[in-house]
């Protein structure tokens, strides 16, 4: 079945006036982002809904860039009939054969808000119904219960029969809830955690930590193409890109082996926190799970994240690997992320880091190191910021294709 | 001389061959190396896959460079088979496949396999059916080509493949080798598991071709080395080839439909003169919907084929004997034999190729000297 038009759910119903109709923009304005390829497509608000209209746009693949919208609960495909009943009768149908699983029971839900249609909302119940039973064996009413609920409104302009409700990411529209810098390390976890971020509506720049010669070129390559594979879900993305190596080997050089890590990571919220406050965002996103590696158990993260007072946002501090290699599977992250390219956190492993930092010692060690606090000044003025844009190649080898 | 042979090989386009040469002298990192050249020879190659992928309508993974149809023909058979051995040892191919598959298999019966080879109609199709009736507890795979290289005939690919559905333990291999660039081709579309190209049947280099392998299917690698491919096909990549072969099929692609339609036209021109014409009987099927344009098969029953190649080459006309590659032999050819011809007709086959850049002239010039040699030749052999 090809629907001539898709209803379209916003989340969050909880927002009233003048914020709703801020939060639907926000939410169309992503959407014609992401539909871009489809210029025939037009997004309609009438009477209260919102819609889109085909035109002949191909709706699995306008579906597939819905489920990428954030802001959006759910859509349903929609089929649009005349103001004659047996036209309505055959749409219904139509509706109910295109569902992917054949329902044991059905119910129909009329409403009627042109008052000049001749049947009332009971009377199309009792005829749709009648009409679809018959010509589907094994289907059944069920009025409390059904397994599929279909819907026929008869409007003025026209009637609509929809039944199938497709979900969609739900979350907060693009940017809508502020800035903040994420952490991106080329790992599985931080590609999702960014992710999530964006779902519920915070705008992010990336930040990523290389230590060339120590951290291949192609290193880097994975984060950019993760970075790309982000910037799918909003338009561009910036992509800091921090000299990490003299501050890294510096550490190594001077500091005790087991607290390597620790430090390596106060250094980098320092920096990131810097960088945020230049690019005006108000909080870090990291990948961080509760417990996974030494610098993740609850002792570890109290000593790191002292270093900075920024908010720090956690969204995988309590989620599984294996939901979180899911959801990576999800958004395509994954298959970039196993790239087995070293990043600089596996580049000077400690034989053993330590697990339980004690905030005192690390302090203590840090105020040694007199160089730090210029070194990190260095580090972020050699930072180079790198714009990723979705579906853009950033190869000037193009021509050879 | 005019060229008339597209079948055997194309001239390669001269946008791919500027684009090899840029590479082949400035891009000439090895993709495994660490450094910033290895770095961008990898990045070619890598797109590369990536927009031959996506013109195929496949996934990137699933896409293996070789050295051309022949290699992947080798792979995708001897590698299936090697990987299944222990679940089978049967076969099935069609009677009218290239000398790669059909040699191949040959290899493999000395190594205990059993081959079924199907017969083909008088248009050099084989029937769905038949596949399905030869099918054996310990068939693991199937080829049959697409478009036969002699005769021009689209065997009903997709057909097979909606009947193999319901053998998963059946793999399904297409040489496409013929088809790309003639017609639409798209694996996953088909239906099959391993689909075999070559570049320089649609104007890249010879030398470099692909296999497509649906991701879930399993193969042992013919060469082993350096693990590149995916593992499956090891040895340095022939980056300057491979862009070469995307470029080519990029434009092959989008002048496609457009080559079709007056390749039609000139194959019904050249047919129409020849039909009727003494000593000369054509064997592709006349009807589009069987076979491509682009192949026009016949036999001038009493002369030897490479005696009328000759003669028209000296008229100024490069055609074919039969497949290229069996050119050099003497026998009659293997294809028209299983079609249901005579000896002297599979013996005095000749193959012209038409291509969207012929002019009716130069069909008709052609038309006519052929005519003239078979009657000059006929006339002597009396």
């Amino acid at each position: 079945m090809q629907p001539d038009l898709i209803l379209l759910r916003f989340g969050e119903l909880t927002l009233k006036g003048k914020n709703r109709t801020r939060f639907e923009d926000m939410v169309i304005s992503h959407i014609r982002n992401l539909t871009g390829d489809y210029p025939q497509m037009k997004i309609v608000k009438t009477f209260g809904r919102v819609y889109i209209q085909l035109n002949g746009a191909p709706y699995e693949q306008v579906a597939a860039q819905l489920k990428k919208v954030f802001g959006l609960r759910s859509f349903s495909p929609v089929l649009r009939a005349e103001l004659d009943l047996a036209d309505i009768q055959q749409a219904a149908l139509r509706v109910m054969q295109s569902l992917g699983r054949k329902p044991g029971t059905f119910k129909v839900t009329s409403r009627r808000s042109y008052k000049a249609f001749p049947y009332d909302s009971m009377q199309l119940n009792r005829h749709v119904s009648a009409y679809v039973l018959s010509r589907t064996p094994g289907l059944k009413v069920d009025v409390h219960e059904p397994d599929v609920e279909l819907w026929v409104e008869v409007r003025q302009e026209g009637a609509y029969v929809f039944s199938e409700i497709v979900y969609g990411t739900g979350g907060f529209p693009l940017g809508s809830n502020g800035k903040a810098m994420l952490m991106l390390s080329g790992g599985i976890d931080s590609p999702v955690a960014g992710w999530q971020a964006m779902r519920r509506g915070l705008r992010i720049e990336a930040v990523h930590f290389h230590s060339y010669p120590y951290t291949s070129e192609r290193a880097k390559q994975k984060v950019i193409d993760l970075t790309r594979k982000l910037s799918e879900y909003a338009r561009e993305i910036r992509l800091h890109v921090v000299p990490f190596t003299r501050i890294q080997t510096g550490l190594k050089e001077q500091a005790p082996e087991n607290l390597l890590i620790t430090l390596m990571r106060r250094a980098m919220f320092r920096i990131t926190e810097r960088l945020a406050e230049r690019n005006d965002a108000l909080a870090i996103v990291t990948g961080e799970s509760l417990g996974q590696v030494a610098s993740q158990t609850l002792s570890s993260l109290n000593t790191i994240e002292r270093a900075v007072s920024i908010p720090i946002l956690r969204p995988l501090i309590t989620t599984d690997k294996i939901d979180i290699i899911r959801m990576a599977e999800e958004i395509d992250t994954y298959a970039i992320s196993i790239l087995p390219y070293e990043d600089c956190c596996t580049i000077f492993q400690p034989r053993s880091p330590s697990t339980n930092p004690n905030l005192g010692v690390v302090e203590r060690v840090e105020r040694r190191l007199a160089w730090m606090e210029e070194a990190i000044e260095q580090a972020i003025q050699d930072t180079e910021l790198l714009i990723i844009r979705r579906g853009e190649q950033e190869e000037p080898s193009n021509s050879l294709f | 001389m005019i060229y008339f042979d597209h079948s055997a090989t194309t001239p390669v386009h001269p946008e791919v061959a500027q684009s090899i040469h840029e590479v082949l002298t400035r891009h000439y990192g090895n993709p495994s190396s660490l450094h910033r050249l290895g770095v961008e020879a990898e990045k070619l190659v890598s797109q590369a896959r990536e927009r031959i992928a996506d013109m195929l309508g496949v996934s990137r993974n699933s896409i293996i460079f070789t050295s051309g149809g022949s290699e992947s023909n080798n792979l995708a058979i001897k590698g299936a088979a090697s990987r299944l051995r222990k679940r089978g040892k049967h076969i099935i191919v069609s009677s009218i496949e290239h000398a790669s598959v059909h040699d191949t298999v040959r290899q493999l019966e000395q190594h205990g396999y059993r081959i079924t080879e199907l017969p083909v109609d008088q248009s050099g199709r084989v029937r769905p059916e038949q596949v399905e009736t030869a099918i054996q507890e310990d068939t693991v795979l199937v080829s049959i080509m697409y478009v036969n290289n002699e005769l021009g005939t689209i065997q009903p690919i997709e057909e097979i493949a909606a009947i193999l559905k319901r053998y998963p333990k059946v793999l399904f291999h297409v040489d496409a080798v013929q088809a790309a660039g003639k017609i639409p081709v798209y694996p996953e579309k088909l239906g099959v598991d391993m689909l075999s190209l070559s570049a320089h049947k649609f104007q890249g280099p010879k030398g470099i071709g692909i296999l497509y392998k649906r991701e879930s299917v399993r193969l042992d690698p013919l060469i082993s080395g350096g693990g590149q491919e995916f593992g499956l096909r090891s040895g340095t990549e022939n980056v300057p080839y491979i862009v070469g072969m995307a470029k080519a099929l990029r434009l092959a692609l989008e002048s496609q439909p457009a080559a079709w339609q007056r390749v039609s036209g000139l194959k019904k021109r050249l047919v129409e003169q020849l039909t009727g014409a003494e000593g000369i009987e054509i064997n592709s099927p006349a009807d589009d919907a069987l076979s491509v344009p682009h192949i026009v098969n016949l036999s001038c029953p009493g002369l030897r084929s490479e005696v009328l190649v000759h003669a028209l080459e000296q008229r100024g006309f490069c055609i074919s004997s039969r497949s290229a590659c069996s050119s050099g032999e003497d026998k009659p050819s293997r294809i028209l034999l299983a079609l249901g011809l005579s000896e002297a007709q599979a013996r005095s086959g000749l193959r012209i190729s038409l291509a969207k850049d012929h002019t009716p002239e130069q069909v008709d010039r052609l038309a006519a000297a052929l005519k003239q040699v078979v009657q000059e030749l006929r006339h002597l052999m009396r």
